[in-house]
């Protein structure tokens, strides 16, 4: 196989790696509290800016961090449920999602006033990896492995815990389980919670490969949505699935046209998916 | 006949405002008011029916580039180019919803195709920088000496009135549907779709005047704005940022009125303006903070918009049963 194909195939799968934890927060969040954050994008920015912020300008070391950055995502999560969605719950979706929207501006708003619009780097880096005949980043394989273990610990959360089973019977029937004695108000703000803290996960593995900016949600944020939708939305296998198509649609489109044009057509088959199979390709 | 008598007098009100030698910033803050404005109007025009769109950046943007690019390239008069672009636009517009309607995406669903939709347009635009320009935008060519006119460049007094004519077009183009069986049907529809089609209702077909009608003056919008500014970019022509402004003007001014877009493009300009005068340039983080800030207090405590108030106001003088009656 021409080796450089391999290198496109090997680069789109750890892509997927990337969408998957932005994708698994906010299919969590959706399944739960049916609920689209528009502002999901922005969560991460923020995350990415602690990171940077705690790294690089106050000294600290980078696990402290990350784990900083994954705590203060998710008390932000929570905090996005109670003041904007919790009294939205009963309004038409449309609604729910402006005002999301509007949390968006909010974000990008604040990470202006505070960091201005200047592109921020965290400045770590990885030496390259020599698999077969294959050079990998070291960045983009720690955050795939990272990645994989976070996605791995939520299934596991979600499988084994009490508190993972109320989710999962949530998400089926909403209006029964409150008859089972299982607190919808709890379990929302509990998933609003791990939904923040995928955000600040993904935002640990995002900026060890990219650029902070207040706008740079707008770079992922879209293409996240569409990967939740093709995999159904709710649907937690599904997205994760889709996550890795679109990653390597994006990256073999990249080795046979543009970065560019690799992306019209992931936005183009998503259309298309959505023509075809609204409820998600992986639905059953 | 009050209403069109208002609607006229008030026309004629707007038309004078240059004759007062208003100062050049107040003109261009108002201009720009009003081809915002006509956007939002084209956006609300599906809006209030339930079609939300997330894409509708993408047609100020095609027309706007069609536009200007048959200027540059072909040297032809914006005054054809504009009308060209508005065709294209619904042209593209046509594509994307007639599958989305036929095959009954709805909802979230129909939000996020026409988000794919804008973004693939934005990157089309970024991506063709050898004739756009890209990322650093596009200035239309001058015209050659004592031809503005043909260039459609004129200064602020001429394009006040082409934004005031093309502002009333969008308000006409919503009374006249409003007045047609189709306003109905689409009420209809945004209800219950299954019912409105076991009825008789062709749900494809009014869905489908209504988008084309839409995209068409958010096409003209574009266009002008393009026009007026003499430049293209395609952060503020197309993709997502511009296309959340025009919804969020929409409904913060209330999309279920006529007027209420264009109430809420003079509350997001004006609001983008006066913090440019208060805190100055560098402080511009703050117009997306307090728009996004205003956004969000809109849908907890007025989801119907500022022209909501007005309604249910007059609602309840029409009908003299109290609120209690509920």
């Amino acid at each position: 196989m021409d080796p450089f194909l391999l290198e496109a195939l090997v680069n789109g799968i750890l892509l997927g790696g990337v969408f998957a934890l932005p994708v698994l927060g906010l299919n969590l969040v959706f399944g739960v509290v049916d609920v689209v954050w528009l502002c999901y994008a922005e969560l991460v920015m923020v995350g990415m800016y602690a990171v940077w912020f705690f790294y690089s300008q106050m000294g600290w070391p980078l696990p402290l961090a990350f784990a900083v950055c994954i705590g203060l995502v998710a008390v932000l999560g929570v905090l996005l449920h109670l003041l904007v969605v919790r009294p939205l719950l009963t309004q038409p979706p449309i609604n729910q999602v402006l005002a999301t929207g509007g949390v968006l501006f909010v974000l990008q708003g604040v990470a202006t006033l505070i960091f201005s619009t200047e592109f921020r780097a965290l400045g770590v880096d990885m030496p390259p990896m020599e698999v077969g005949e294959v050079f990998v980043s070291g960045t983009k394989l720690a955050a795939f492995g990272a990645a994989l273990l976070g996605a791995g610990a939520l299934w596991a959360f979600l499988k084994f815990t009490y508190v993972g089973t109320a989710i999962r019977a949530i998400a089926r029937d909403r209006e029964v389980m409150p008859l089972m004695g299982v607190d919808p108000q709890r379990i929302y703000l509990i998933a609003s919670a791990i939904g923040g803290a995928l955000a600040g996960l993904a935002a640990c593995l995002l900026i060890v490969q990219l650029d902070v900016h207040p706008f740079v949600g707008l770079s992922f944020g879209p293409i996240t949505f569409m990967i939740c939708v093709m995999g159904g939305l709710g649907n937690m296998l599904g997205g994760f699935l889709a996550a890795f198509l679109m990653g390597l649609i994006i990256s073999v489109g990249g080795f046979w046209g543009t970065t560019e044009l690799s992306y019209v057509v992931a936005f183009a088959f998503f259309i298309v998916v959505m023509f075809i199979r609204p409820q998600g390709l992986f639905a059953r | 006949m009050t209403a069109p008598l208002t609607a006229g007098l008030l026309l004629v009100a707007l038309a004078a405002v240059p004759l007062l030698g208003p100062p050049d910033y107040l003109m261009h803050v108002l201009i720009t008011v009003l081809l915002t404005a006509l956007a939002g109007t084209g956006w609300a025009m599906m809006g209030r029916y339930g079609l939300v769109s997330f894409g509708h950046g993408a047609f100020l943007g095609i027309a706007a580039y069609t536009m200007a690019l048959l200027w540059n390239e072909a040297g032809l008069t914006p005054w054809l180019g504009i009308p060209i672009g508005m065709g294209v636009a619904v042209l593209a517009g046509m594509l994307l919803a007639y599958p989305a309607f036929k095959l009954r995406v709805v909802g979230h669903y129909f939000a996020l195709v026409t988000l794919a939709a804008g973004e693939i347009v934005r990157i089309l635009i970024v991506a063709m920088r050898e004739h756009t320009g890209g990322s650093l935008g596009l200035t239309p060519a001058k015209p050659p000496p004592g031809a503005g006119w043909l260039a459609m460049q004129f200064d602020k007094t001429g394009f006040w009135y082409i934004a005031l004519i093309a502002w009333a077009l969008g308000l006409v183009c919503w009374f006249l549907l409003d007045r047609s069986m189709s306003s109905r049907a689409l009420a209809a529809i945004s209800e219950d779709e299954d019912a409105a089609a076991s009825i008789g209702i062709r749900v494809t077909s009014e869905k489908m005047k209504v988008t084309v009608i839409s995209v068409a003056l958010a096409a003209l919008a574009g266009a002008l704005t393009a026009q007026y500014r003499q430049y293209l970019n395609p952060e503020s022509l197309a993709g997502l940022g511009i296309s959340l402004q025009i919804v969020f003007g929409a409904i913060a001014g209330g999309m279920y009125a006529p007027i209420g877009p264009t109430i809420g493009a003079a509350i997001t300009i004006g609001l983008e303006e006066g913090l440019r005068i208060f805190f100055g340039t560098e402080l511009t983080g703050a117009a997306p903070l307090v728009y996004g800030l205003l956004l969000v207090m809109f849908m907890l405590f007025m989801p119907r918009g500022i022209a909501g108030l007005f309604e249910r106001r007059a609602q309840r003088r029409a009908t003299p049963a109290p609120a209690a009656a509920e």
